[in-house]
């Protein structure tokens, strides 16, 4: 039996919401490969089609001075402190489930942004984009293979 | 002081150490087996950018290449939706194997740096790490204290064997341990930011990326310019992202490089603080220096028996401590008894004349010369009773008292007397005790009794100094001094050959077996019958045995001239006119039962090596000298003097020496006689051989003495003569270990 590690917070992002009225709830489910190793660092943010950096959702990993290893979100996040401050939380060990809820703007939604996992794990590979997905009404509530570390990773609202 | 506070860090560090040391010495090997792997050789002259160009086209999906600090290189791709990862042999670019971590291995790392408990665990191990170190210091400092100095620290150890197992793996392993806790200490104060942060700060990305077609990468100039040796790691740009740029980590800095003109871009070298980190983590891991890895290892091993044999000496320290009934205040006290004692046995003795006073009707107060009160309003008399330790130094329990007493001007004064402990075979025999007499008197103390010394423990010694006490306090006092025995054990005569009847020396080599079905559980008899063990206790030859004659309290120590794996207990006891113990066993005969127990003499015994061993003995003195040479099986060069009286009569063990002769486990025999008409002692005889004995003397032999005092004495004035030519004496040798006695 695979333990959930559930990690649920609301958080309210000043830079979503202060333009939008309607907004929903939504929920992030990534499941984790036996990879066998130590916990993960997780970068889950949204790029626009063209893959540009838009927003942090969700740092998985304590220690900034590991971060450079999301290499994908470093780059667009320029590693600021303000980019993911108040947005992170404990590494995910092999196996397990991190799940984060969060309210996301309606406007987000079926607008062709997309939502990118870059992962990394000590000792092991650094793996940019292990997961890429559109978010879309359509895509909601079905997983997604990751490339290296997430086994599964499923957003619904 | 020191060992106080050894013991105690020892016993809480004992589980959070030996699991560091454990996973430690497992995690060195890691470095050894990488490099076993890796191909290293004829590496230098290959750029980076032929690396990559070879592996390119076995690899179109790689995404990052690693160089571990072993040399091996691994390469991370993605292939068909999969991720992989392969061991490149960087000359050919062949791939030699799949790469995988192996899970036990991270498994074990995160045993070693958190004990598995993430940030509460890593605090854990810095805790480990510092206790480590601090257990190795005082370890240091207390063998450089019972050595005599830094100077001796190599000097051949004394005491039971598990204390010689503590100090010798110690003393080899001291700097291996001392290189891995302080290097594991700075590791764990950088995990927890307790000294300034080491990372140079990160090159920044790119602004001005020209975003042109990727060129092929074995064109790219940066990657031509940068050797396979000095790369650590390559992480590729993101495929069909035009803007990204390779990522480069070498062994001088960090840097990108422009994907289009392979132009490398913001380059960072290294600050000092990192390239300090760094070495200190190869110190620590071993990673690139595999034989230091292995070495650190090795000491990281002995880790678990340091701590066993820790253990094991501190409790059976703290088993022999003796608690005192009766302890009268000081203040009310009119009979004060100062300890000195190092291993306590001198606590048994002062516990004896406690009890005795206080049977008498005194009212004592006995405590460690260390508590030394600043007056005692009632005291009449005041008995000191301290040991030595090392060269003359103060015993543990009295390493603050001269300095008290300096400090105590207005003390009232009172009769004393010291009474010294040690063993004559050290040279500063009794010199603490003669220390503290010579203060005391100098402040003015007057004097109950003379300065007295007891020789080994002498139960008889300590009896007679009783009797004079008694007379001075003019009080019936006996001091019965009963050592705390191990259990003894019940042994039944089996074989016994007498000699020198005719020359009034009656003299007997007995030897005494365990009786079928005697002591001992049900369990270890049928264990020692499976092990065809002889049921006898452990002991070597040489060291003592403890008999008791029926109707006495005080044992009689005799030398042991056999080892326990013989399957024989066996002594040579000469009867003494009106000796109770010596009558007793004399009158024994075959399957009549004695009770024995041992007391381990572990420093008169050959020392390891194959240095040439002269053994000097007269009359019974002989026997722990055949026990070694019995056991003398690697056939070591052996020369044994032993005087006796008359060829015909007390020749001891004249049989079993001359086929020691024969099979060469003895090399020569000089047996000299008192009552032939040539007579001769063997000091005369070692005399006449001074050339030879000067000659083996130079080639590091050890000289082991057994015997009555007045020929030891005679035999160190012959030998001193004969080595002054060399510069040194036998003071020279006992302190270098190579002159060894057992002398009553």
């Amino acid at each position: 039996m695979m333990k959930n590690l559930a990690m649920t917070l609301c958080l309210v992002s000043a830079a979503l919401l202060c333009t939008q009225a309607s907004a929903r709830e939504i929920v992030l489910t990534t499941e984790m490969q036996n990879y066998g190793g130590d916990g993960a660092y997780l970068a889950i943010y949204l790029t626009n089609t063209e893959g540009q950096y838009q927003n942090t959702l969700w740092i998985a990993g304590q220690k900034s001075k590991y971060y450079k290893h999301l290499s994908g979100w470093a780059r667009g996040s320029g590693l600021r402190n303000s980019e993911y401050d108040g947005l992170s939380g404990a590494s995910v060990t092999s196996g397990k489930t991190l799940t984060v809820t969060f309210d996301l703007p309606d406007t987000y939604i079926d607008s062709g942004f997309q939502i990118r996992v870059d992962s990394a794990v000590e000792d092991m590979r650094d793996s940019r984009n292990d997961v890429v997905v559109p978010l879309t009404s359509e895509g909601a509530g079905k997983p997604v293979t990751g490339r290296s570390y997430v086994k599964a990773f499923t957003y619904s609202f | 002081m020191l060992r106080k506070f050894h013991s105690w860090s020892g016993l809480m560090a004992a589980l959070l150490v030996v699991l560091l040391s454990i996973t430690g010495a497992v995690l060195s090997v890691n470095p050894f087996l990488e490099r076993t792997q890796a191909k290293v050789a004829g590496t230098s002259s290959i750029s980076v950018a032929e690396l990559t160009g070879k592996i390119a086209s076995r690899y179109p999906g790689a995404e990052q290449i690693q160089r571990t600090p072993s040399g091996s290189i691994i390469v991370y791709f993605t292939a068909d939706g999969q991720t992989g990862a392969d061991l490149i042999n960087p000359i050919t670019g062949k791939t030699i194997g799949t790469y995988s971590t192996s899970p036990i291995m991270v498994w074990v790392k995160n045993l070693h740096r958190s004990y598995l408990l993430d940030t509460p665990g890593r605090v854990g191990a810095g805790i480990g790490a510092f206790l480590m170190l601090l257990l190795t210091f005082s370890g240091a400092f207390m063998l450089a204290n019972r050595l005599g100095g830094w100077r001796h620290i190599l000097r051949p150890l004394q005491g039971s064997f598990k204390q010689r197992l503590h100090c010798q793996v110690g003393r080899v392993a001291v700097l291996g341990l001392l290189l891995s806790a302080s290097t594991g200490l700075y590791m764990s104060a950088v995990t927890f930011e307790l000294i300034p942060p080491h990372q140079s700060a990160e090159p920044a990305f790119p602004e001005n990326v020209k975003g042109g077609v990727p060129a092929s990468v074995d064109t790219l100039p940066a990657l031509k310019a940068i050797s396979v040796t000095e790369i650590r790691e390559l992480i590729y740009p993101y495929p069909q992202d035009q803007s990204d740029v390779y990522s480069i980590t070498t062994d001088q800095g960090r840097g990108f490089i422009d994907q289009a003109t392979g132009e490398l871009l913001s380059y960072q070298p290294y600050g000092s603080k990192q390239n300090i980190y760094e070495f200190i983590y190869k110190l620590h891991t071993g990673e690139g220096l595999w034989w230091l890895g292995l070495l650190v290892g090795l000491s990281a091993l002995t880790v678990p028996l340091m701590t066993w044999t820790g253990i094991q000496v501190w409790w059976s320290r703290k088993k022999s401590a003796t608690t005192i009934k009766n302890n009268t205040a000081a203040r009310l006290a009119d009979t004060v008894i100062l300890v000195g004692s190092e291993s306590n046995s001198t606590w048994g003795f002062a516990k004896t004349l406690h009890d005795a006073l206080h049977l008498a009707g005194y009212l004592v107060h006995t405590t460690a010369m260390n508590s030394l009160a600043s007056n005692y309003p009632h005291a009449k008399r005041l008995f000191i009773l301290t040991s030595t330790y090392g060269d003359g130094d103060a015993p543990a329990s009295a390493s603050q008292f001269m300095a008290r007493l300096e400090k105590i001007t207005d003390m009232r004064q009172f009769p004393v007397a010291v009474l010294g402990f040690g063993d004559r075979q050290f040279p500063q025999f009794c010199q603490f005790a003669k220390d503290v007499e010579a203060a005391l008197t100098a402040k003015g103390w007057p004097q109950l009794l003379p300065l007295d010394t007891i020789n080994r423990q002498s139960p008889q010694a300590y009896a007679r100094w009783g009797e004079a006490i008694s007379k001075v306090l003019d009080s019936e006092l006996t001091l019965v001094h009963t050592p705390v025995h191990p259990r003894s054990s019940t042994l039944v005569l089996v074989e016994r050959v007498d000699y020198g009847m005719e020359v009034q020396a009656p003299t007997s080599v007995l030897r005494f077996k365990t009786p079928k079905g005697y002591g001992k559980g049900l369990l270890s008899r049928l264990l020692g019958h499976f092990l065809r063990r002889s049921g006898l206790p452990h002991f070597e030859a040489g060291d003592l045995v403890g008999i008791l004659a029926p109707g006495t309290s005080v044992p009689r120590f005799y030398s042991l001239a056999s080892a326990s794996k013989d399957g024989v207990l066996e002594i040579c006891v000469r009867q003494h006119p009106g000796g109770l113990c010596s009558g007793f066993l004399h009158a024994l005969s075959l399957g009549d039962i004695i009770e024995a127990f041992i007391q381990p003499n572990p420093s008169f015994r050959p020392a390891a090596g194959k240095a040439p061993i002269v053994l000097i003995g007269a009359g019974t003195g002989i026997g722990p000298l055949v026990g070694f040479i019995r056991n003398n099986k690697a056939h070591h060069p052996i020369h044994l003097y032993w005087g006796g009286r008359c060829p015909e009569s007390d020749f001891l063990y004249e049989a079993e020496l001359n086929i020691y002769l024969k099979d060469k486990r003895l090399t020569e025999l000089i047996a000299v006689f008192s009552r032939v008409s040539e007579r001769s002692y063997v000091q005369d005889k070692i005399i006449v051989d001074g050339a030879e004995l000067r000659r083996l003397i130079e080639k590091d032999a050890q000289i082991l003495v057994c015997g009555g005092r007045n020929m030891a004495g005679s035999v160190t004035a012959a030998l001193n003569d004969i080595i002054a030519p060399l510069g040194i004496d036998v003071l020279t040798l006992k302190a270098q270990g190579r002159y060894r006695e057992d002398v009553y």
